[in-house]
């Protein structure tokens, strides 16, 4: 549990950062909260020769509210997340997912942006930034540009996110409506065996907008646009619900691991998905 | 002039002696993080060993090229199997009679293996070197399935033992098993079974897990070749043994070897073997000079230091109509991995197994035991129990469930009605222990009332109408556990290991100040002997606990003892400790005569002092007494005031608790919710009741982790599936469930105060309980048996197979 050797930097702004990695190319890899990067390194499962430390760079640590628009910082961390009153208010989703990550210990040290850069499909915030139609703001030497959430994750630890490039934000709207995230996990620390996130907006009793996405059912997170279409209209009922699981289940792909055989996460995944819609519902 | 004498309560409570609920005296350095591990010890010059391990778990080895670790800067040595053959020291003997390689001799048994040793400037330089050792395997046939193992075309695992058809425990019948190990009438019972009016038939499979102690094992290894000693600091739960085998194997004469157990962060059996990284520091160190330190890290320890359990329990079990049971007859197919490297004492290659007829009076038992080798890890630890006495409890309390299914019956009325009744002890066992003392019945009700049994059943009942009406998706368990334990070994006449009697040992010296020291041949690993041995003493003696400093794991000042597992401790030591007292006190009582000017028989005890029978108020406090025995020249008595006591127990004790779980089982996602956990324990004289209920919480947790969820699991291959603590269950206070505890006193008649053990007992009883829970819940959509551990997938699996998934 020793990892092999590397060089170590700490760069105190973006530009900086950016620069060292555009320097040193393949070999180095950032790191944020490094909860999923140091035990790969320490069971000697990657190799990297220099490691750039993000956390003594200010500017991408704060949650900020501005209008409509939320947007946090990419070395914020989950305890951070937890502890923010505003965000809490703005989208509770947040809160709700962060606290059924992991335990208090690794949640001072890890952050939002490690969580959804990584491409770990076992991690939670990536669903969850799906699930808000979340914005990711990326650094390069060729400066800013933006790519959306649903848009990011390619395969397991595979992004949209170019070698070279840093993800220093992401943003969303304040949604609109009922927002909960449901985790099943065998224990504290682990990833989820199904977990699924829903926001709904309910309008003169019916459903006016859904959103929904899925957590460690695939290699990547799974935005279920049709599962979100099965109940927009609706009144919710158990039929309309029944189709909104159908429609998940048609996008997810879960494999068989020490969580158990797919056919019970397919399962699992139902169950959670149905009450993941209801404490939404009743939250809208 | 004595001053007024306080009252004997006061005297008694201000001692601290038996049954206070004394605080830990060694927990002010544990929460302050203050403790001295094998880790903390760092000598000049001290050199880091690492070890290269096997990718694979059954391979040829072709050759292993080590010039590039050599030539890495730091690295100071790479041993292999070719370095350690000179010393013959490439081969070691277990403690279960068969021998194991050090490094890896020509093949591979199991992932994870030693193959060489890397001896580095630093673990830094140790890891990296690690990784630039060649070694060219070919892959050989893997064999995991342990009922494959005897095939005929089943793959050679252990060459070395081609041609040898007698094992340490008799006649072997393949190249790939070790052992049948037989008790109780095999006739008698296969007759009683073939005429009796119900039999319940099940295959009880208790899965193979591990202890997971949060220190990991290791050792620093120095010796000094100006004096020619050895000094091993370890994680040793059996510090003087250590030493014994290591002057066998070594040839280094035994009082050149100094063993220290240094603090010790929790062992549950996985301490008590030898391990290649023990021997290869030592080597590392003979031929360096120079201290070198070995710590496994939590994959390797997982993956390598002896495992737990692996029983396969076929049993049959048969009953008269109304439920008496009339005989037990038991197959076990235990799974050893690559080598037999069991903890038991010599004569029980299935440790204390035979344990398994229970709390019942089963007149007739037949048991069987076949061990065989497979591609897997080896151990077959007692992960906090007596020897093979969780698998014995979990087995019979299985079949209990099992046969109250197929007579119709209530499983805690079939249970009471079978019990060994309070006047049949001593009992002796259709297979062949003589069980001290016990009073099921009183426990057993007890507990069922506190649970309130009745209304919980009725309860349960009302739930399951709710579920087949379509109105929860949550079934109630009830899952009932009586268990017996055997610990304390051993009497020496039937108890060693590696012909080492079980006894074990007290040395107690009285300072003249009326302070002292005692010294054992155990080593706590989180139980508390600091505390809870100065409280025996102190009840002995009359010197406060707080007075007494309690010193083990340390073979050049602790007597000769066999260490700490298998609730010995107290059985054994604590027996030592009294007797050592007694000792004390009989010169104590002629010191007191002669200052008091009378004859030894007209003074008598009196908490803490001998007194004038008569005359109370003349006395001699065991402080005065202490001082006189330094000071003063008296006739025919030897100055000073010291004592010690081997002792060679007459018998095992016989520990017994119920327990019962009331589970909550969500049968769409397998998940669980324990709702009440109650732990009635019987460990005959209370000690310390706080370290008592510390000691259950602690061991029904890990029963809670083995029965939920902690398992090692393979793949065809004999990759282990689950090396880490991401996929290893340990549970932590989220997890952890509520429990009550309870007690009856039904002291251990041979024990010299009653005192029967608890350490292991929460962990033998509440793995049936919360098994039992779980197969009870389903019991009335028709299940009979399933295994563990029960994660949330295979709970689901048996809904989903008992058509609850619609």
């Amino acid at each position: 549990m020793i990892p092999a050797p590397f060089d170590y930097h700490r760069p105190d702004t973006v530009e900086a950062a950016v620069k060292l990695i555009a320097d040193l190319g393949d070999s180095a890899r950032v790191i944020a909260g490094g909860h999923s990067l140091i035990p790969l390194m320490k069971m000697r499962m990657t190799d990297i020769a220099h490691l750039v430390d993000l956390q003594k760079i200010g500017a991408l640590k704060g949650i900020a509210i501005d209008g409509g628009t939320v947007t946090i910082g990419a070395m914020t961390t989950q305890h951070e997340l937890i502890g923010s009153a505003a965000l809490g208010s703005a989208a509770p989703i947040i809160r709700e997912a962060a606290l059924q990550i992991a335990d208090p210990q690794v949640r001072y040290v890890g952050t939002i942006g490690g969580n959804v850069a990584n491409g770990d499909p076992g991690n939670d915030m990536p669903g969850v930034m799906q699930c808000l139609d979340a914005t990711y703001h990326l650094r390069g030497p060729d400066g800013e540009r933006t790519v959306k959430a649903r848009d990011f994750y390619e395969a397991a630890y595979f992004t949209a996110r170019a070698d070279d490039e840093i993800l220093t934000a992401v943003s969303f709207e304040v949604p609109v409506g009922g927002q909960a995230y449901v985790k099943q996990k065998r224990k504290t620390g682990d990833y989820a065996t199904a977990a699924a996130a829903v926001i709904i907006a309910k309008s003169g009793g019916n459903c006016s907008a859904a959103s929904i996405a899925m957590t460690n059912l695939s290699d990547t997170p799974v935005w279920c646009e049709a599962a979100g279409d099965a109940l927009v209209g609706s009144s919710l009922g158990a039929a309309d619900i029944d189709n909104a699981v159908d429609a998940m289940q048609a996008v997810i792909n879960p494999q068989d691991d020490n969580k158990g055989p797919a056919a019970f996460k397919r399962h699992a995944a139902a169950v959670i998905l149905r009450r993941a819609i209801e404490r939404a519902t009743s939250r809208a | 002039m004595n001053e007024m004498t306080p009252p004997k309560t006061e005297r008694t409570a201000a001692l601290k002696g038996l049954g206070t609920a004394r605080k830990r005296v060694e927990d002010a350095r544990f929460t302050q993080g203050k403790g001295n591990y094998v880790d903390d010890i760092k000598l000049p010059g001290m050199l880091f060993g690492d070890f290269v391990r096997s990718p694979y778990a059954h391979a040829r080895i072709k050759s292993i090229d080590a010039e590039k670790a050599k030539a890495l800067p730091g690295v100071i040595a790479v041993l292999t199997a070719a370095d350690l053959a000179p010393l013959k020291l490439h081969w070691m003997p277990t403690l279960a009679g068969d021998v194991q390689m050090v490094l890896a001799d020509g093949k591979v048994l199991f992932q994870g293996q030693e193959v060489a040793f890397v001896v580095a400037e630093n673990r830094y330089i140790a890891a990296d070197a690690v990784e630039l050792v060649e070694v060219d395997y070919e892959e050989l046939p893997v064999l995991v399935d342990p009922f494959k193992a005897e095939a005929p075309d089943a793959p050679v695992l252990r060459e070395d033992l081609a041609g040898k058809s007698e094992g340490a425990h008799g006649p072997r019948r393949h190249h790939n098993h070790i052992f049948t190990w037989e008790q109780g009438d095999r006739d008698a019972t296969e007759k009683v079974l073939a005429s009796a009016d119900v039999v319940a038939e099940e295959m009880v499979y208790y899965h193979r897990t591990h202890p997971c102690p949060l220190e990991t094992c290791g050792c620093v290894a120095s010796m000094d070749k100006v004096n020619g000693k050895l000094t091993v600091w370890g994680t040793f739960q059996a510090p003087h043994a250590v030493r014994t085998v290591a002057s066998l194997i070594s040839g280094i004469a035994e009082h050149n070897i100094r063993i220290i157990s240094p603090d010790i962060g929790g062992g549950f059996g996985n301490k008590v073997g030898v391990y290649p990284g023990y021997i290869c520091s030592i080597v590392a160190s003979i031929v360096t000079g120079v201290p070198v330190k070995w710590v496994e890290d939590r994959m390797e320890n997982l993956m390598a230091t002896a495992f737990a359990r692996d029983y396969w329990m076929k049993g049959r079990i048969s009953a008269t109509k109304d439920g008496r049971i009339t005989g037990l007859w038991c197959h076990v197919t235990a799974d050893h991995g690559a080598f037999d490297a069991c903890a038991d004492p010599t004569k029980f290659p299935a440790g204390f197994f035979n344990i398994c007829t229970g709390s019942y009076d089963i007149p007739v038992a037949y048991l069987a035991v076949d061990g065989v080798y497979t591609n897997k890890a080896p151990g077959g630890v007692a992960y906090r129990c007596s020897f093979r006495v969780t698998e014995a409890a979990y087995f019979i309390e299985r079949m209990i469930e099992v046969l109250a299914i197929k007579l119709g019956m209530d499983a805690a009325e079939l249970r009471a009605k079978n019990f060994i009744r309070k006047d049949q002890f001593p009992y002796h066992s259709a297979l062949g222990w003589e069980y001290d003392s016990g009073d099921y019945h009183t426990a057993w009700d007890k507990a069922l009332k506190a649970v309130d049994y009745e209304g919980l059943r009725k309860e349960q009942a009302q739930r399951l109408e709710d579920f087949k009406a379509g109105k929860t998706r949550r079934l109630i368990g009830i899952g009932l556990t009586h268990f017996t334990e055997i610990v304390g070994a051993g009497p020496v006449k039937n108890c060693d290991i590696l012909g080492l009697g079980m006894f074990d040992s007290c040395e107690i010296r009285i300072h003249p100040t009326g302070s002292a020291i005692a010294r054992l041949g155990t080593i706590s690993q989180g139980q508390g002997h600091a505390t809870t041995f100065a409280q025996i003493l102190a009840s002995e003696i009359g010197i406060p606990a707080d007075d007494i400093t309690v010193e083990e794991g340390d073979t050049d000042t602790a007597p000769y003892g066999l260490g700490t597992y298998g609730s010995r401790s107290t059985p054994v030591a604590g027996a030592a400790t009294a007797m050592a007292g007694r000792k004390i006190r009989a010169k104590a009582q002629m010191i007191a005569a002669y200052l008091l000017e009378v004859h030894d028989d007209d003074v008598e005890w009196d908490v803490d002092r001998f007194a004038v029978k008569g005359a109370p108020e003349r006395f001699k406090t065991m402080k005065e007494i202490a001082f006189a025995a330094y000071n003063q020249a008296i006739p025919g008595i030897e100055p000073g005031l010291e004592a010690v006591s081997y002792y060679d127990p007459p018998n095992m004790t016989y520990p017994f608790g119920a327990y019962i779980c009331v589970m909550e089982i969500d049968v769409d996602t397998g998940e669980h919710e324990v709702r009440q956990f109650y732990a009635l324990d019987d460990c005959g004289t209370r000690i310390n009741p706080m370290i008592i209920e510390g000691q259950v919480h602690g061991g029904a947790t890990e029963g809670y982790a083995i029965a939920m969820g902690q398992e090692m699991a393979y793949d065809d291959m004999g990759n282990v599936k689950n090396a880490t603590l991401m996929d290893f269950f340990l549970p932590t206070a989220w997890e952890t469930p509520h429990y009550t505890t309870d007690f009856t006193v039904t002291p251990s008649p041979h024990h010299p105060i009653g005192a029967k053990g608890v350490g292991e007992s929460p962990n033998v009883g509440s793995v049936p309980a919360f098994s039992n829970a779980v197969h009870d819940a389903f019991r009335s959509f028709g299940l009979t048996q399933t295994h563990m551990p029960h994660d949330h997938w295979r709970i689901w699996r048996t809904a989903h197979e008992l058509g609850l998934h619609g």
